[in-house]
């Protein structure tokens, strides 16, 4: 072995104990840090793996308020307390459940839910026992809370309408997310997460909702939450403000409730603003949001009276009389009559071997525009009808807002029907019949309309303007509203001095003798109120009956009784406010429209003018009180049929 | 059966004096380890043999006797196929490297149907091979030169940019620590090893941007873990909480919480050591420790013993490769340094990775089973 050989073996051997070294000095700091974090820092660490994990939980938003103009809330959220039980710390599940049960009322349903989510669900994870404690259930839990362990109260957020039945329709309901509605959006997800049905709620459903918190959460290991670490809060609902004055509205909603099933619309033809939507009768949408009993359901639900449905704007009825006004407009603006056309009216009219009654037997003599109108003579109208045709007819009522629905901001809306000769033979295969059109020259057959219709066309008349009615305002709440704004809507075209003509003949119905609702009146000149009234028939009068004598009032089964309706606006001289009332099957004593339904029309709109809602200035701290009864109903001794 | 008998001078060793030969205490220490990992891995699947445990007893005993046959096959052979080895785990690596570039995303192995073959693992003991057998044949008087300098470099280098590429940044690192050792040991001036630190120092921006996103997440939460605890610092704050919660003898078999209830989720194969830190606490990781550093210790005495340079730096090259392998990934899972992807030898389940460190000991047993033998230049036998 060289020298060479002999040096470089020991050069290897050198290097090799420093790398043995070195991986020496290497092992040692290994065994340094277990020491450091198994011994020094053990306690540390010891209780971070109690506490490890950490979660995202997500927070749902609270959901946006509705108020009415005035800032009001219409729908509000309000804490509802649940009493919960951690199975594994009550340890006997079952003895603590039947111990809550002597203290409050456990459903065979909860029980039967608390069975299964115990098998379902971990046993640190809270069981909701029952939800919906009055603070007296809670009281009650709360002094027995020391002897039930693992029993606790807490805190969710529910759905409240302060005023229950009062604005229930056009509000709408929350209620669980169902199958079909989930998105993919872990949000509705949520166990408590609701979502609006109908209404308002379901129409600004993605405003009101909100955003999505969360909240991060140390979880030990076994998934027990430990603390929070961090929350961003969600994005709460945005609220929304609706055009309703709830004073008025409630006043409108007593005012109705003489009668067993109506609906009332109240415009500001202006602006289009709904003051006041009612359908009476009604339920209580905070009852959707804590769960329906079947038992409430069934009862919802087979009413005769539909109170699930808002009549106001669902509700689709032969216009009767009501229709008058379209009819006239129709032939004026056709140039089919002058004001001054006269039609002799003997109480009946031929066409054919075809006899058409008018609804006063003995006649009404010779008639003109203001008299055929104010007196509501069916003869003048079948003779208008027949000259002007159901085209044109059919073309004035789109124009005023029938034969579809007119666009009001809420899911439901109905649009009626009308008629015209292209469509009849489209549908039915039938010509059209010249008798048809005199029957829809007095606002029946084949006619009909929603509640919202007649109080749009009634806005219309009074404006020119082809006013569509929103809920919802667009510019927020309390506007003080200085000058008379000009109206944004297009105008409609129809010649100023027929639309005149019209509303002069409205008015002579409500203030001259002589006229249909002049018992109806009001009699302070500067409030004054204009209108039609109108009694449609649900079945047809028969020979035999007109021979015998027509079966009145209470002689006829509810529910073939003819239906009562007026449309108004006021005041007359310069009409801001209107207001249509139906009152289905004539109400109690199945009297027509200017006894039954104008006084209740008389009422609103005097209570309307009298606030003012659309010119008011709103005080910051809204406390309107309306009045505490409401005003007794017109006398009906003199009704005549309108 | 000529390479199961070996010819030293006049002294001829038969197979059987081979086996007798084979360093059985080593052999014990290797059990004795690879014993831990199953008890370890039945632990991490909660006291299951599935998925975990039965394979990887299956693999160590599959392993086994290949390890005995490499220990008895004569070291001249290894000699002349080192350069061949070397070459076959190259294109095993190009292989993977292509394929992952073809397939797209990133595969480090190749699918041989009874296990996925890792070549990057295997060109650990490929380098060690390849640059023993070139510093055994660098004539003394010509080592300090600069030219002899540059095929080891390459020998290094152009697997570990492979690998990297993969990517694989600890199996890089580890190629490169271990080729630089086997420099180190094969005699290359200490000066060379200051201006190769000097030149990593000036390309460490330039590795820098190659560097891939997550790569560089994990450097950077090495530097701060707490800094993103639901993110890339997750492992590493978990691997503490459970070495931590071990304390002195730990929790027991099988009981520990962290790393049975997932918080870890690779805990069966690079985080296998906090299963034994948190079960065993500090004793029975120090006791793990100290079988390793016997390994150690037990390859540095064969391979100083042998009388052939190859021999030598074999056995150096194969205890300093499982010694990278052990600290690497202990260092790891205690946040001593970054999460690279290393497992911990013997113990994580993979079945490249306990062949390749197998065949590695028969590598390393080999040496001490011929430990007299000598070797020429060009593998041919030299009388001493």
């Amino acid at each position: 072995m060289s020298a060479r050989e002999n040096q470089r073996q020991k050069l290897l051997t050198r290097r090799a104990a420093l790398l043995a070294g070195g991986q020496a000095v290497l092992g040692g700091a290994l065994a340094v840090r277990m020491y450091q974090l198994q011994i020094l820092e053990k306690d540390k660490y010891a209780v971070m793996a109690e506490e490890n994990r950490i979660n995202m939980r997500l927070l749902a938003p609270p959901r946006g308020k509705i108020l009415d103009r005035f800032g009001v809330a219409l729908a509000d959220n309000r804490p509802n307390y649940r009493v919960v039980v951690v199975p594994e710390q009550a340890g006997n599940l079952d003895g603590t459940v039947a111990a809550i049960g002597k203290l409050i009322d456990i459903s065979e349903a909860d029980h039967r839910r608390i069975q299964r989510d115990a098998l379902r669900k971990h046993a640190f994870v809270p069981l909701v026992v029952r939800a919906n404690l009055s603070w007296e259930e809670m009281a009650r839990i709360e002094v027995a809370m020391p002897e039930l362990p693992g029993v606790a109260i807490e805190q969710g957020l529910i759905r409240d309408y302060p005023y229950g039945t009062g604005a229930s329709h056009m509000l709408g309901y929350v209620a669980a997310v169902s199958e079909k509605e989930l998105t993919g959006d872990p949000l509705l997800e949520l166990p408590d997460f609701r979502i609006g049905k109908n209404g308002v709620e379901k129409a600004q459903d993605m405003q009101l909702r909100g955003g999505a918190g969360t909240s991060q959460v140390e979880v030990n290991a076994f998934g027990r939450v430990v603390r929070e670490i961090a929350t961003t809060p969600g994005q709460p609902g945005r609220d929304i403000v609706l055009g309703v004055d709830m004073a008025l509205q409630e006043f409108v909603v007593r005012r109705c409730s003489v009668e067993a099933s109506l609906s009332c619309v109240v415009l500001d033809a202006l602006t289009g603003d709904v003051l006041a939507l009612v359908s009476s009768p009604s339920f209580d949408p905070t009852q959707f949001s804590t769960g329906l009993t079947p038992a409430l359901w069934q009862e919802l639900s087979t009413d005769p009276r539909n109170p699930l449905t808002d009549k106001a704007i669902a509700g689709v009825y032969p216009p009767g009389s009501t229709f008058k006004p379209v009819v006239a407009l129709a032939a004026l603006e056709a140039g089919a009559m002058t004001p001054d056309s006269t039609v002799s009216c003997p109480g009946y009219f031929s066409l054919g071997n075809a006899t058409f009654h008018c609804w006063r037997k003995e006649g009404h003599g010779a008639m003109r525009l203001h008299d055929g109108i104010k007196k509501s003579c069916d003869v003048y109208f079948y003779e208008t009808a027949r000259r002007v045709g159901i085209d044109r007819i059919a073309a004035m009522a789109r124009k005023l807002g029938f034969g579809s629905p007119v666009g009001l901001d809420i899911p439901g809306e109905r649009g009626g029907t009308i008629p015209d000769r292209e469509r009849q033979l489209a549908l039915t295969g039938v010509a059209w019949q010249p008798g048809e059109t005199l029957i829809a020259g007095i606002g029946q057959g084949a006619v009909t309309g929603t509640p919202l219709q007649l109080a749009t066309m009634a806005a219309r008349l009074v404006t020119g303007r082809a006013v569509v009615p929103r809920l919802l305002r667009p510019e927020g709440r309390l506007i003080p509203e200085v000058n008379q704004p000009a109206s944004a809507f297009a105008e409609l075209g129809v010649n100023p001095r027929w639309l005149a003509l019209v509303l002069d003949g409205m008015n002579a119905v409500v203030n001259e003798q002589g006229g249909t609702a002049y018992a109806a009146r009001i009699t302070d000149p500067a409030m004054a109120m204009g209108g039609k009234s109108g009694t449609s028939q649900v079945r047809r009068i028969s020979q035999a009956e007109r021979e015998h004598g027509i079966r009145k009032g209470t002689a006829v089964p509810w529910k073939e009784r003819d239906h009562a309706l007026f449309v108004s606006f006021a005041p007359v001289s310069a009409p801001r406010y209107v207001c249509a009332v139906v009152v289905e099957h004539g109400g109690e004593t199945g009297g027509g429209g200017s006894a039954v339904a104008a006084p209740i029309c008389r009422d609103v709109l005097l209570e309307t003018q009298r606030r003012d809602p659309a010119r008011r200035v709103p005080q910051p701290e809204v406390a309107e009180v309306a009045p505490s009864a409401p005003p007794q109903p017109a006398t009906r001794s003199d009704a005549r049929r309108g | 059966m000529t390479s199961f008998s070996s010819d030293i001078g006049q002294r001829r060793l038969t197979l059987a004096d081979k086996v007798r030969g084979v360093q059985w205490g080593l052999v014990i220490l290797i059990a004795a380890i690879s014993g831990i990992g199953f008890a370890m891995l039945y632990s991490a699947a909660n006291g299951s043999l599935q998925p975990w445990a039965a394979r990887q007893m299956t693999r160590f005993a599959i392993a086994f006797i290949p390890m005995i046959l490499v220990a008895v096959i004569d070291i001249r052979h290894w000699f002349r196929a080192a350069y061949w080895i070397y070459g076959v785990a190259l294109l095993l690596v190009i292989a993977v490297d292509l394929r992952g570039f073809v397939g797209m995303g990133a595969q480090r192995w190749i699918d041989l149907g009874f296990i996925q073959l890792q070549p990057s693992e295997i060109m650990t003991i490929g380098l060690v091979l390849a640059l023993a057998r070139y510093f055994h044949c660098v004539p003394t008087e010509n080592i300090g030169r600069v030219s002899r300098l540059i095929p080891p470099v390459f020998l290094i280098l152009i697997p570990a940019a492979l690998v990297l590429k993969q990517p694989d940044l600890g199996t890089a690192l580890l190629l490169l620590a271990s080729g630089a050792i086997l420099c180190f040991l094969g005699g290359v001036r200490i000066r060379m090893f200051v201006l190769a630190a000097v030149g990593a120092g000036v390309a460490a921006p330039i590795a820098w941007r190659m560097l891939r996103d997550y790569q560089k997440t994990r450097l950077y939460t090495f530097l701060d873990p707490e800094q993103d605890p639901l993110g890339a610092g997750y492992h590493i704050t978990q691997s503490k909480i459970a070495l931590g919660s071990g304390g002195l003898f730990g929790k027991g078999f099988l009981l520990g919480t962290q790393t049975h209830l997932s918080f870890l989720p690779e805990k069966q194969t690079d985080f296998i050591f906090t299963i034994i830190a948190e079960e065993f606490g500090l004793v029975g990781g120090l006791i793990l420790l100290a079988l390793f550093i016997m390994v150690i210790g037990y390859g540095f005495a064969i391979a100083m013993r042998s009388r052939s340079l190859f021999g030598r730096l074999l056995g150096l090259g194969i205890a300093a490769n499982f010694f990278l392998y052990a600290f690497i990934n202990t260092a790891m899972v205690m946040g001593l340094i970054p999460v690279v992807g290393v497992p911990l030898p013997l113990i994580s389940y993979g079945g490249t990775a306990m062949i390749t460190m197998m065949l590695g000991f028969g590598l390393l047993m080999n040496v001490g089973v011929h430990r007299d033998v000598r070797i020429g230049r060009r593998g041919e036998s030299e009388l001493g």
